[in-house]
Protein backbone atom coordinates (compact mmCIF):
# COMPACT_ATOMS: atom_id res chain seq x y z
CA UNK A 1 0.00 0.00 0.00
CA UNK A 2 2.74 2.26 1.04
CA UNK A 3 4.76 1.70 -1.58
CA UNK A 4 1.89 2.05 -4.03
CA UNK A 5 1.43 5.56 -2.73
CA UNK A 6 4.81 6.23 -3.07
CA UNK A 7 4.86 5.35 -6.90
CA UNK A 8 1.96 8.06 -7.51
CA UNK A 9 3.81 10.94 -5.69
CA UNK A 10 6.25 12.90 -8.46
CA UNK A 11 9.43 11.79 -7.68
CA UNK A 12 11.39 15.14 -6.26
CA UNK A 13 13.76 16.32 -9.34
CA UNK A 14 15.83 19.19 -8.24
CA UNK A 15 16.38 21.49 -5.63
CA UNK A 16 14.45 19.12 -3.06
CA UNK A 17 15.58 21.13 0.01
CA UNK A 18 14.34 24.44 -1.01
CA UNK A 19 11.08 22.95 -2.47
CA UNK A 20 10.23 21.72 0.96
CA UNK A 21 11.01 24.98 2.60
CA UNK A 22 9.44 27.35 0.17
CA UNK A 23 6.61 25.44 -1.66
CA UNK A 24 6.25 22.26 0.42
CA UNK A 25 2.21 22.18 0.31
CA UNK A 26 2.11 22.47 -3.52
CA UNK A 27 5.22 20.23 -4.12
CA UNK A 28 3.32 17.43 -2.73
CA UNK A 29 0.64 15.80 -4.62
CA UNK A 30 -1.44 13.72 -2.63
CA UNK A 31 -3.22 11.11 -4.78
CA UNK A 32 -6.87 11.74 -4.78
CA UNK A 33 -10.03 9.77 -3.55
CA UNK A 34 -10.41 8.17 -7.39
CA UNK A 35 -7.16 7.62 -7.85
CA UNK A 36 -6.59 6.14 -3.85
CA UNK A 37 -9.39 3.42 -4.89
CA UNK A 38 -8.09 2.28 -7.70
CA UNK A 39 -4.97 1.67 -6.03
CA UNK A 40 -6.29 -0.69 -3.60
CA UNK A 41 -8.74 -1.90 -5.94
CA UNK A 42 -4.97 -3.01 -7.76
CA UNK A 43 -3.53 -3.67 -4.51
CA UNK A 44 -6.17 -6.40 -3.80
CA UNK A 45 -6.41 -7.99 -7.75
CA UNK A 46 -2.44 -8.44 -7.32
CA UNK A 47 -2.64 -10.07 -4.05
CA UNK A 48 -5.28 -12.84 -5.85
CA UNK A 49 -3.44 -12.83 -9.14
CA UNK A 50 -0.02 -13.22 -7.67
CA UNK A 51 -0.37 -16.55 -6.06
CA UNK A 52 -2.34 -18.00 -8.58
CA UNK A 53 0.24 -16.94 -11.34
CA UNK A 54 3.17 -18.71 -9.20
CA UNK A 55 1.11 -21.71 -8.86
CA UNK A 56 -0.04 -22.01 -12.46
CA UNK A 57 3.96 -21.74 -13.16
CA UNK A 58 4.99 -24.55 -11.13
CA UNK A 59 2.60 -26.63 -12.05
CA UNK A 60 3.49 -26.09 -15.58
CA UNK A 61 6.94 -26.56 -14.72
CA UNK A 62 5.83 -29.86 -13.34
CA UNK A 63 4.21 -30.94 -16.78
CA UNK A 64 6.85 -29.84 -19.30
CA UNK A 65 9.50 -31.74 -16.84
CA UNK A 66 7.55 -34.99 -16.45
CA UNK A 67 6.91 -34.76 -20.55
CA UNK A 68 10.31 -34.10 -21.19
CA UNK A 69 12.17 -36.61 -18.76
CA UNK A 70 9.20 -39.16 -19.95
CA UNK A 71 9.20 -40.08 -16.40
CA UNK A 72 7.28 -43.11 -15.61
CA UNK A 73 3.63 -42.28 -14.60
CA UNK A 74 4.05 -44.63 -11.46
CA UNK A 75 6.77 -42.70 -10.11
CA UNK A 76 5.25 -39.29 -11.19
CA UNK A 77 2.43 -38.99 -13.12
CA UNK A 78 1.70 -34.92 -14.57
CA UNK A 79 -0.71 -32.46 -13.66
CA UNK A 80 -2.62 -34.04 -16.34
CA UNK A 81 -2.96 -37.79 -15.54
CA UNK A 82 -3.77 -36.05 -11.71
CA UNK A 83 -6.89 -34.24 -13.55
CA UNK A 84 -8.07 -37.05 -14.83
CA UNK A 85 -7.80 -39.74 -11.55
CA UNK A 86 -9.68 -36.85 -9.99
CA UNK A 87 -12.42 -37.20 -11.98
CA UNK A 88 -12.36 -40.91 -12.87
CA UNK A 89 -11.75 -42.21 -9.40
CA UNK A 90 -14.31 -39.02 -8.14
CA UNK A 91 -16.62 -41.90 -6.91
CA UNK A 92 -14.04 -43.46 -4.11
CA UNK A 93 -12.37 -39.88 -3.34
CA UNK A 94 -15.76 -38.48 -2.43
CA UNK A 95 -17.20 -40.66 -0.06
CA UNK A 96 -13.61 -40.35 1.38
CA UNK A 97 -13.73 -36.88 1.67
CA UNK A 98 -16.87 -36.77 3.14
CA UNK A 99 -15.51 -39.29 6.15
CA UNK A 100 -12.50 -37.19 6.56
CA UNK A 101 -14.60 -34.02 6.67
CA UNK A 102 -16.82 -35.24 9.06
CA UNK A 103 -14.47 -36.63 11.65
CA UNK A 104 -12.41 -33.44 11.44
CA UNK A 105 -15.71 -31.47 12.01
CA UNK A 106 -16.70 -33.68 14.73
CA UNK A 107 -13.88 -33.30 16.59
CA UNK A 108 -13.28 -29.71 16.48
CA UNK A 109 -16.67 -29.11 17.44
CA UNK A 110 -16.05 -31.78 20.42
CA UNK A 111 -12.38 -29.68 21.24
CA UNK A 112 -14.73 -26.54 21.05
CA UNK A 113 -17.05 -27.66 23.27
CA UNK A 114 -14.80 -29.39 25.67
CA UNK A 115 -11.76 -27.05 25.43
CA UNK A 116 -13.99 -24.03 26.08
CA UNK A 117 -15.83 -25.81 29.22
CA UNK A 118 -13.06 -27.36 30.72
CA UNK A 119 -11.08 -23.57 30.56
CA UNK A 120 -14.08 -22.31 32.23
CA UNK A 121 -14.23 -24.68 34.81
CA UNK A 122 -9.90 -24.72 35.45
CA UNK A 123 -10.44 -20.70 36.24
CA UNK A 124 -13.23 -21.08 38.70
CA UNK A 125 -10.57 -22.03 41.54
CA UNK A 126 -6.65 -22.79 41.58
CA UNK A 127 -7.63 -26.22 43.02
CA UNK A 128 -9.33 -27.56 40.14
CA UNK A 129 -6.42 -25.94 38.02
CA UNK A 130 -3.78 -27.55 39.80
CA UNK A 131 -5.65 -31.05 39.96
CA UNK A 132 -6.64 -30.97 36.02
CA UNK A 133 -4.31 -28.78 34.27
CA UNK A 134 -1.03 -31.67 34.22
CA UNK A 135 -3.15 -34.20 33.08
CA UNK A 136 -4.22 -32.27 29.72
CA UNK A 137 -0.54 -31.36 29.23
CA UNK A 138 0.18 -34.44 29.52
CA UNK A 139 -2.27 -35.94 26.77
CA UNK A 140 -0.76 -33.01 24.40
CA UNK A 141 2.67 -33.44 24.85
CA UNK A 142 2.28 -37.48 24.08
CA UNK A 143 2.09 -38.04 20.40
CA UNK A 144 -0.65 -38.69 19.37
CA UNK A 145 0.36 -41.42 16.87
CA UNK A 146 1.37 -43.64 20.06
CA UNK A 147 -1.18 -43.40 21.25
CA UNK A 148 -4.02 -44.22 18.84
CA UNK A 149 -3.15 -48.25 18.98
CA UNK A 150 -4.69 -47.82 22.45
CA UNK A 151 -7.55 -45.89 21.31
CA UNK A 152 -8.12 -48.61 18.72
CA UNK A 153 -8.23 -51.00 20.92
CA UNK A 154 -10.41 -49.30 23.66
CA UNK A 155 -13.35 -47.74 21.27
CA UNK A 156 -15.97 -49.52 19.91
CA UNK A 157 -15.71 -48.60 16.47
CA UNK A 158 -13.01 -47.31 14.17
CA UNK A 159 -14.90 -44.41 13.51
CA UNK A 160 -15.06 -43.38 17.22
CA UNK A 161 -11.28 -44.16 17.67
CA UNK A 162 -10.25 -41.67 14.83
CA UNK A 163 -12.88 -38.72 16.77
CA UNK A 164 -11.01 -39.65 19.59
CA UNK A 165 -7.78 -39.00 18.38
CA UNK A 166 -8.57 -35.60 16.54
CA UNK A 167 -10.59 -34.67 19.47
CA UNK A 168 -7.00 -35.36 21.71
CA UNK A 169 -4.97 -33.28 19.43
CA UNK A 170 -7.73 -30.29 18.68
CA UNK A 171 -8.59 -30.25 22.32
CA UNK A 172 -5.32 -28.56 23.54
CA UNK A 173 -4.20 -25.56 21.62
CA UNK A 174 -8.26 -23.98 22.43
CA UNK A 175 -7.84 -25.00 26.26
CA UNK A 176 -4.51 -23.35 27.11
CA UNK A 177 -5.69 -20.49 24.92
CA UNK A 178 -8.96 -20.35 26.20
CA UNK A 179 -7.53 -20.04 30.00
CA UNK A 180 -4.96 -17.85 28.95
CA UNK A 181 -7.99 -14.88 28.04
CA UNK A 182 -10.05 -15.57 31.05
CA UNK A 183 -7.20 -15.40 32.73
CA UNK A 184 -6.20 -11.75 30.64
CA UNK A 185 -9.13 -9.84 31.38
CA UNK A 186 -8.60 -6.01 32.53
CA UNK A 187 -8.40 -5.92 36.49
CA UNK A 188 -10.24 -2.40 36.84
CA UNK A 189 -13.14 -3.76 34.65
CA UNK A 190 -13.05 -6.96 37.32
CA UNK A 191 -13.21 -3.73 39.99
CA UNK A 192 -16.19 -2.57 38.22
CA UNK A 193 -18.21 -5.23 37.83
CA UNK A 194 -17.62 -5.85 41.49
CA UNK A 195 -18.56 -2.43 42.24
CA UNK A 196 -21.81 -2.95 40.58
CA UNK A 197 -22.38 -5.93 42.77
CA UNK A 198 -21.94 -8.09 39.68
CA UNK A 199 -22.51 -12.20 40.18
CA UNK A 200 -20.42 -14.97 39.50
CA UNK A 201 -22.20 -15.72 36.25
CA UNK A 202 -22.80 -12.47 35.33
CA UNK A 203 -19.37 -11.80 35.34
CA UNK A 204 -18.39 -14.38 33.52
CA UNK A 205 -20.98 -13.77 30.69
CA UNK A 206 -21.06 -10.14 30.01
CA UNK A 207 -17.04 -9.97 30.88
CA UNK A 208 -14.81 -12.99 30.75
CA UNK A 209 -16.22 -14.53 27.46
CA UNK A 210 -16.15 -11.55 25.66
CA UNK A 211 -12.95 -10.92 26.92
CA UNK A 212 -11.40 -14.08 25.65
CA UNK A 213 -12.94 -14.16 22.36
CA UNK A 214 -9.94 -13.08 20.01
CA UNK A 215 -7.69 -15.70 22.73
CA UNK A 216 -10.88 -18.40 21.48
CA UNK A 217 -10.26 -17.53 17.91
CA UNK A 218 -6.69 -18.00 18.07
CA UNK A 219 -7.00 -21.52 19.39
CA UNK A 220 -10.06 -21.94 16.68
CA UNK A 221 -7.31 -21.58 13.99
CA UNK A 222 -4.74 -23.27 15.54
CA UNK A 223 -7.55 -26.20 16.74
CA UNK A 224 -9.03 -26.32 13.12
CA UNK A 225 -5.88 -27.36 10.98
CA UNK A 226 -4.74 -29.92 14.18
CA UNK A 227 -7.44 -31.64 13.74
CA UNK A 228 -7.15 -32.69 10.21
CA UNK A 229 -3.93 -33.62 10.58
CA UNK A 230 -4.87 -35.73 13.58
CA UNK A 231 -7.92 -37.09 11.60
CA UNK A 232 -5.45 -38.08 9.05
CA UNK A 233 -2.36 -39.57 11.57
CA UNK A 234 -5.15 -41.26 13.09
CA UNK A 235 -6.06 -43.32 10.32
CA UNK A 236 -3.11 -44.05 9.05
CA UNK A 237 -2.58 -45.74 12.39
CA UNK A 238 -5.96 -47.47 11.85
CA UNK A 239 -5.29 -48.41 8.71
CA UNK A 240 -9.28 -49.37 8.24
CA UNK A 241 -10.03 -50.39 5.23
CA UNK A 242 -13.85 -50.48 3.21
CA UNK A 243 -16.82 -48.55 2.31
CA UNK A 244 -16.09 -46.03 5.70
CA UNK A 245 -12.47 -45.48 5.15
CA UNK A 246 -11.68 -41.54 4.66
CA UNK A 247 -8.51 -40.17 2.55
CA UNK A 248 -5.75 -41.32 4.31
CA UNK A 249 -6.75 -45.14 3.35
CA UNK A 250 -6.99 -44.29 0.12
CA UNK A 251 -4.24 -43.01 0.33
CA UNK A 252 -2.07 -45.25 1.91
CA UNK A 253 -4.21 -48.03 -0.50
CA UNK A 254 -3.12 -45.83 -3.53
CA UNK A 255 0.74 -46.31 -2.65
CA UNK A 256 0.91 -49.98 -2.31
CA UNK A 257 -1.04 -50.56 -5.27
CA UNK A 258 1.46 -47.73 -7.38
CA UNK A 259 -1.75 -45.41 -8.60
CA UNK A 260 0.28 -42.46 -7.79
CA UNK A 261 -2.05 -40.53 -10.06
CA UNK A 262 -5.02 -41.41 -7.46
CA UNK A 263 -2.58 -40.41 -4.45
CA UNK A 264 -2.11 -37.24 -5.79
CA UNK A 265 -5.83 -36.95 -6.48
CA UNK A 266 -6.34 -37.39 -2.75
CA UNK A 267 -3.58 -35.39 -1.39
CA UNK A 268 -4.84 -32.37 -3.48
CA UNK A 269 -8.19 -33.27 -1.78
CA UNK A 270 -6.79 -33.05 1.42
CA UNK A 271 -4.83 -30.04 0.86
CA UNK A 272 -8.15 -27.87 -0.47
CA UNK A 273 -9.60 -29.69 2.85
CA UNK A 274 -7.01 -27.84 4.41
CA UNK A 275 -7.16 -24.69 3.20
CA UNK A 276 -10.89 -24.92 3.62
CA UNK A 277 -10.99 -25.21 7.15
CA UNK A 278 -7.99 -22.76 7.56
CA UNK A 279 -10.37 -19.82 5.41
CA UNK A 280 -13.44 -20.91 7.32
CA UNK A 281 -11.66 -20.32 10.63
CA UNK A 282 -10.13 -17.05 9.70
CA UNK A 283 -13.57 -16.20 8.38
CA UNK A 284 -15.25 -16.50 11.65
CA UNK A 285 -12.29 -15.10 13.64
CA UNK A 286 -12.46 -12.23 11.18
CA UNK A 287 -16.29 -12.29 11.26
CA UNK A 288 -16.39 -12.00 15.46
CA UNK A 289 -13.51 -9.82 16.03
CA UNK A 290 -13.79 -7.18 12.98
CA UNK A 291 -15.79 -4.29 15.14
CA UNK A 292 -13.25 -4.10 18.29
CA UNK A 293 -10.45 -5.90 18.33
CA UNK A 294 -7.21 -4.84 17.40
CA UNK A 295 -6.00 -7.81 15.86
CA UNK A 296 -8.77 -7.27 12.96
CA UNK A 297 -8.57 -3.70 12.53
CA UNK A 298 -6.33 -1.90 9.36
CA UNK A 299 -3.80 0.39 10.87
CA UNK A 300 -4.63 4.00 9.85
CA UNK A 301 -1.61 6.24 9.35
CA UNK B 1 -8.89 -7.36 63.63
CA UNK B 2 -11.65 -6.33 60.80
CA UNK B 3 -14.39 -4.64 61.48
CA UNK B 4 -17.49 -3.32 60.06
CA UNK B 5 -19.71 -0.60 61.37
CA UNK B 6 -23.35 -2.16 60.02
CA UNK B 7 -26.33 0.69 60.64
CA UNK B 8 -29.40 -1.25 59.41
CA UNK B 9 -31.80 1.21 61.04
CA UNK B 10 -30.39 4.14 58.98
CA UNK B 11 -31.32 3.07 55.88
CA UNK B 12 -33.90 5.13 54.04
CA UNK B 13 -37.43 3.57 53.71
CA UNK B 14 -38.22 2.45 50.06
CA UNK B 15 -40.37 5.75 49.37
CA UNK B 16 -37.49 7.79 50.29
CA UNK B 17 -35.28 6.33 47.91
CA UNK B 18 -37.93 6.30 45.18
CA UNK B 19 -38.13 10.15 45.69
CA UNK B 20 -34.39 10.56 44.88
CA UNK B 21 -34.34 8.71 41.97
CA UNK B 22 -37.36 10.06 40.13
CA UNK B 23 -36.04 13.88 41.57
CA UNK B 24 -35.13 16.93 38.74
CA UNK B 25 -31.51 17.71 38.90
CA UNK B 26 -30.86 20.34 40.96
CA UNK B 27 -34.36 19.98 42.81
CA UNK B 28 -35.46 20.56 46.50
CA UNK B 29 -34.59 17.07 47.17
CA UNK B 30 -31.52 16.87 46.46
CA UNK B 31 -30.35 20.89 47.18
CA UNK B 32 -31.98 20.33 50.48
CA UNK B 33 -29.81 17.99 51.17
CA UNK B 34 -26.73 20.15 50.53
CA UNK B 35 -27.99 22.97 52.62
CA UNK B 36 -28.68 21.47 55.49
CA UNK B 37 -25.38 20.88 57.43
CA UNK B 38 -26.26 18.76 60.14
CA UNK B 39 -27.82 15.96 57.40
CA UNK B 40 -26.34 12.36 58.29
CA UNK B 41 -23.21 11.40 56.52
CA UNK B 42 -22.47 9.70 53.23
CA UNK B 43 -19.51 7.71 54.43
CA UNK B 44 -17.93 7.88 57.97
CA UNK B 45 -14.53 6.45 57.82
CA UNK B 46 -13.01 6.00 61.67
CA UNK B 47 -9.08 5.03 61.90
CA UNK B 48 -8.84 3.16 58.92
CA UNK B 49 -5.60 0.92 58.69
CA UNK B 50 -5.18 -1.57 55.91
CA UNK B 51 -2.16 -3.61 55.19
CA UNK B 52 -1.62 -5.15 51.85
CA UNK B 53 -0.89 -9.02 51.57
CA UNK B 54 3.14 -8.46 50.85
CA UNK B 55 3.18 -6.38 54.55
CA UNK B 56 3.08 -2.80 53.51
CA UNK B 57 0.92 -0.54 55.42
CA UNK B 58 -0.72 1.15 53.00
CA UNK B 59 -2.92 3.42 55.54
CA UNK B 60 -2.84 4.26 59.05
CA UNK B 61 -5.44 5.43 61.10
CA UNK B 62 -7.43 7.65 58.33
CA UNK B 63 -10.34 9.23 59.40
CA UNK B 64 -13.08 11.24 57.01
CA UNK B 65 -16.37 12.11 57.00
CA UNK B 66 -18.03 12.33 53.62
CA UNK B 67 -21.14 14.79 53.87
CA UNK B 68 -23.81 15.24 51.07
CA UNK B 69 -23.20 17.63 48.58
CA UNK B 70 -19.42 18.00 48.71
CA UNK B 71 -16.60 18.15 46.46
CA UNK B 72 -14.14 16.55 47.97
CA UNK B 73 -10.20 16.68 46.44
CA UNK B 74 -7.91 14.11 47.53
CA UNK B 75 -4.47 15.28 47.11
CA UNK B 76 -0.98 13.56 47.85
CA UNK B 77 2.27 12.46 46.52
CA UNK B 78 2.31 9.60 44.99
CA UNK B 79 2.26 6.23 46.92
CA UNK B 80 0.24 7.81 49.97
CA UNK B 81 -2.35 5.89 49.58
CA UNK B 82 -5.16 8.27 47.51
CA UNK B 83 -6.96 5.33 45.51
CA UNK B 84 -6.30 2.52 48.07
CA UNK B 85 -8.42 5.15 50.41
CA UNK B 86 -10.86 5.73 47.50
CA UNK B 87 -11.32 2.14 46.60
CA UNK B 88 -12.30 1.47 50.76
CA UNK B 89 -14.29 4.12 50.38
CA UNK B 90 -16.18 2.27 47.20
CA UNK B 91 -16.27 -0.96 49.35
CA UNK B 92 -14.01 -2.30 47.09
CA UNK B 93 -11.28 -4.09 49.55
CA UNK B 94 -11.21 -4.93 53.05
CA UNK B 95 -9.98 -3.34 55.68
CA UNK B 96 -7.27 -3.97 58.58
CA UNK B 97 -8.41 -1.64 61.21
CA UNK B 98 -11.11 0.81 62.15
CA UNK B 99 -13.96 1.17 60.96
CA UNK B 100 -15.98 1.98 57.56
CA UNK B 101 -19.80 3.33 57.62
CA UNK B 102 -21.84 4.38 55.40
CA UNK B 103 -24.84 5.66 56.80
CA UNK B 104 -27.23 7.33 54.09
CA UNK B 105 -26.57 4.02 52.00
CA UNK B 106 -28.52 0.90 50.93
CA UNK B 107 -26.26 -1.83 52.01
CA UNK B 108 -25.80 -5.14 50.83
CA UNK B 109 -25.78 -8.28 52.24
CA UNK B 110 -21.85 -7.99 52.49
CA UNK B 111 -22.27 -5.41 54.43
CA UNK B 112 -21.44 -3.11 51.51
CA UNK B 113 -22.62 -0.29 49.49
CA UNK B 114 -25.10 -0.99 46.91
CA UNK B 115 -25.39 0.62 44.01
CA UNK B 116 -25.50 3.98 45.34
CA UNK B 117 -21.34 5.23 44.39
CA UNK B 118 -20.45 5.06 40.69
CA UNK B 119 -16.62 4.59 40.70
CA UNK B 120 -14.80 6.62 37.32
CA UNK B 121 -10.98 5.00 36.97
CA UNK B 122 -7.81 6.56 35.89
CA UNK B 123 -8.02 5.02 32.46
CA UNK B 124 -11.53 4.49 30.76
CA UNK B 125 -11.71 1.30 31.36
CA UNK B 126 -14.94 0.56 28.60
CA UNK B 127 -15.31 -3.20 26.82
CA UNK B 128 -13.83 -2.84 23.70
CA UNK B 129 -16.43 -5.57 22.49
CA UNK B 130 -19.32 -2.78 23.00
CA UNK B 131 -20.74 -0.30 22.00
CA UNK B 132 -21.06 3.28 23.95
CA UNK B 133 -24.34 2.47 24.49
CA UNK B 134 -23.74 -1.09 25.40
CA UNK B 135 -21.10 0.37 28.08
CA UNK B 136 -23.05 2.62 29.46
CA UNK B 137 -25.95 -0.01 30.04
CA UNK B 138 -23.76 -2.18 32.02
CA UNK B 139 -24.93 -1.27 35.27
CA UNK B 140 -28.34 -1.14 34.42
CA UNK B 141 -27.60 -4.48 32.63
CA UNK B 142 -26.24 -5.64 36.19
CA UNK B 143 -28.91 -4.98 37.63
CA UNK B 144 -31.04 -7.12 35.81
CA UNK B 145 -32.82 -4.26 33.67
CA UNK B 146 -34.02 -5.00 29.83
CA UNK B 147 -31.95 -2.68 26.91
CA UNK B 148 -35.38 -1.29 26.48
CA UNK B 149 -36.31 0.05 30.38
CA UNK B 150 -32.93 1.23 30.46
CA UNK B 151 -32.72 3.14 27.42
CA UNK B 152 -34.21 6.67 28.55
CA UNK B 153 -31.52 6.49 31.20
CA UNK B 154 -28.96 5.55 28.89
CA UNK B 155 -29.35 8.55 26.28
CA UNK B 156 -30.01 10.82 29.55
CA UNK B 157 -26.46 10.12 30.82
CA UNK B 158 -24.93 10.29 27.24
CA UNK B 159 -26.56 13.77 27.03
CA UNK B 160 -25.25 14.85 29.94
CA UNK B 161 -21.72 14.45 28.94
CA UNK B 162 -22.55 15.65 25.14
CA UNK B 163 -22.49 11.77 23.52
CA UNK B 164 -25.52 11.41 22.43
CA UNK B 165 -24.66 11.22 18.58
CA UNK B 166 -21.90 8.29 19.75
CA UNK B 167 -24.16 5.97 21.56
CA UNK B 168 -23.40 3.39 18.59
CA UNK B 169 -19.91 3.61 18.27
CA UNK B 170 -17.34 1.66 19.37
CA UNK B 171 -14.71 3.05 22.14
CA UNK B 172 -11.81 2.16 19.99
CA UNK B 173 -13.52 4.95 17.33
CA UNK B 174 -13.50 7.57 20.07
CA UNK B 175 -10.49 10.15 21.31
CA UNK B 176 -9.47 9.66 25.02
CA UNK B 177 -11.51 12.56 26.47
CA UNK B 178 -14.66 11.02 24.69
CA UNK B 179 -13.97 7.61 26.44
CA UNK B 180 -13.32 9.34 29.53
CA UNK B 181 -16.92 10.98 28.77
CA UNK B 182 -18.25 7.53 28.42
CA UNK B 183 -16.96 6.23 31.45
CA UNK B 184 -18.19 9.41 33.25
CA UNK B 185 -21.96 9.15 31.63
CA UNK B 186 -21.30 5.37 32.78
CA UNK B 187 -20.88 6.32 36.30
CA UNK B 188 -23.91 8.47 35.87
CA UNK B 189 -26.43 6.12 34.48
CA UNK B 190 -27.22 4.64 38.28
CA UNK B 191 -28.02 7.91 39.48
CA UNK B 192 -25.38 8.00 42.27
CA UNK B 193 -25.90 9.62 45.38
CA UNK B 194 -21.33 9.49 45.45
CA UNK B 195 -19.08 9.60 42.20
CA UNK B 196 -15.41 8.47 43.12
CA UNK B 197 -12.96 9.61 40.56
CA UNK B 198 -9.40 8.22 40.39
CA UNK B 199 -7.56 10.73 38.77
CA UNK B 200 -9.51 10.11 35.61
CA UNK B 201 -7.98 12.71 33.57
CA UNK B 202 -4.30 12.52 34.48
CA UNK B 203 -3.71 10.64 30.74
CA UNK B 204 -5.25 13.10 28.94
CA UNK B 205 -4.02 16.52 27.82
CA UNK B 206 -4.66 20.01 29.15
CA UNK B 207 -6.74 21.44 26.99
CA UNK B 208 -9.28 18.34 26.73
CA UNK B 209 -8.81 17.83 30.77
CA UNK B 210 -9.48 21.33 31.59
CA UNK B 211 -13.06 21.16 29.49
CA UNK B 212 -14.05 17.87 31.19
CA UNK B 213 -13.02 19.35 34.63
CA UNK B 214 -15.65 22.16 33.56
CA UNK B 215 -18.48 19.62 32.66
CA UNK B 216 -17.66 17.55 36.06
CA UNK B 217 -18.00 20.82 37.61
CA UNK B 218 -20.98 21.49 35.67
CA UNK B 219 -22.90 17.75 36.71
CA UNK B 220 -21.79 18.56 40.27
CA UNK B 221 -24.42 21.74 40.06
CA UNK B 222 -26.94 20.52 38.73
CA UNK B 223 -27.91 16.84 39.73
CA UNK B 224 -26.03 17.90 43.12
CA UNK B 225 -24.10 14.64 43.37
CA UNK B 226 -21.13 14.54 45.79
CA UNK B 227 -17.58 13.69 44.26
CA UNK B 228 -14.55 12.56 45.56
CA UNK B 229 -11.84 13.53 43.44
CA UNK B 230 -8.71 12.07 43.85
CA UNK B 231 -5.31 13.91 41.97
CA UNK B 232 -2.32 14.73 42.49
CA UNK B 233 -2.39 18.64 40.38
CA UNK B 234 -2.40 21.42 42.96
CA UNK B 235 -4.22 23.20 39.99
CA UNK B 236 -7.08 20.74 39.54
CA UNK B 237 -7.96 20.55 43.37
CA UNK B 238 -7.92 24.09 43.46
CA UNK B 239 -10.44 24.26 40.81
CA UNK B 240 -12.81 21.59 41.48
CA UNK B 241 -12.84 21.36 45.09
CA UNK B 242 -14.96 22.84 48.13
CA UNK B 243 -13.26 20.91 50.44
CA UNK B 244 -9.64 19.97 50.22
CA UNK B 245 -8.38 16.94 52.07
CA UNK B 246 -3.80 16.70 51.64
CA UNK B 247 -2.70 13.25 52.48
CA UNK B 248 1.08 12.18 53.76
CA UNK B 249 2.89 8.96 52.97
CA UNK B 250 4.35 5.80 54.35
CA UNK B 251 1.90 5.22 55.91
CA UNK B 252 -0.77 7.46 54.38
CA UNK B 253 -2.88 9.44 56.33
CA UNK B 254 -4.75 12.63 56.35
CA UNK B 255 -2.31 15.66 56.86
CA UNK B 256 -4.76 18.16 56.24
CA UNK B 257 -8.58 18.85 55.99
CA UNK B 258 -9.89 22.12 55.05
CA UNK B 259 -12.64 23.73 52.89
CA UNK B 260 -11.96 25.99 49.84
CA UNK B 261 -14.82 28.86 49.45
CA UNK B 262 -14.68 30.71 47.29
CA UNK B 263 -16.92 34.53 45.72
CA UNK B 264 -16.55 33.64 42.49
CA UNK B 265 -18.34 31.40 39.88
CA UNK B 266 -15.77 28.38 39.05
CA UNK B 267 -14.79 29.63 35.47
CA UNK B 268 -12.64 30.70 32.87
CA UNK B 269 -12.31 33.95 34.85
CA UNK B 270 -12.10 32.22 38.55
CA UNK B 271 -9.08 30.90 36.63
CA UNK B 272 -7.44 33.88 36.56
CA UNK B 273 -8.53 35.26 39.61
CA UNK B 274 -5.97 36.66 42.20
CA UNK B 275 -8.14 34.56 44.51
CA UNK B 276 -7.60 31.08 42.74
CA UNK B 277 -3.87 31.74 43.04
CA UNK B 278 -4.05 32.42 46.22
CA UNK B 279 -6.19 29.29 46.67
CA UNK B 280 -3.52 27.41 44.40
CA UNK B 281 -0.69 28.99 47.03
CA UNK B 282 -2.60 27.46 50.24
CA UNK B 283 -3.01 24.04 48.63
CA UNK B 284 0.99 24.31 47.33
CA UNK B 285 1.89 24.98 51.31
CA UNK B 286 -0.48 22.05 52.89
CA UNK B 287 0.87 19.79 50.05
CA UNK B 288 4.68 20.68 50.72
CA UNK B 289 3.92 20.05 54.77
CA UNK B 290 2.79 16.74 53.77
CA UNK B 291 5.59 15.97 51.73
CA UNK B 292 8.07 17.75 53.54
CA UNK B 293 7.63 15.55 56.82
CA UNK B 294 7.94 12.48 54.71
CA UNK B 295 11.93 12.96 54.22
CA UNK B 296 12.29 13.26 58.34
Amino acid sequence: MTSANEDLQPAPTTDHAGASKSKAPAAVQLPTRESAAAIKRRDRLLTILVPICVIAFLIAFWQIMVTVNETPHYILPGPDLVVKSLISDWHILLPALWVTTKITIASLALALIGGGGMAILLVQSRWIEVALYPITVILQVTPIIAIAPLILIYAPTTQSALLICAFVVAFFPILSNMVQGLKSVDHNLLNLFELYGASRWQTLIYLKLPASLPYFMTGLRIGGGLALIAAVVAEFAAGSAGAGSGLAFRLLESQFRLNISRLFAALFLLASLGVLIFALTSFISWWTLHRWHESSLKREN
Amino acid sequence: MIRFARTCAGRPSPDAELSMVTAEPGSTALSTARSTPSSRPLVAMDAVSKVFSNGTLALSGMSMTVRPGEFISLLGPSGCGKSTALRIIAGLGGISEGSIDWPSFRINARGLPDGDISFVFQEPTLMPWQTVFGNVYLPLRLKGLSKKAAADKIYAALESVGLEDFADAYPRELSGGMKMRVSIARALVTEPKLLLMDEPFAALDEITRQKLNDDVLALWKATGITVIFVTHSVYESAYLANRIVVMKARPGRVHADFPLHTSLERDVRYRTSEEYRQACADVSAKLSEAMGGEEH
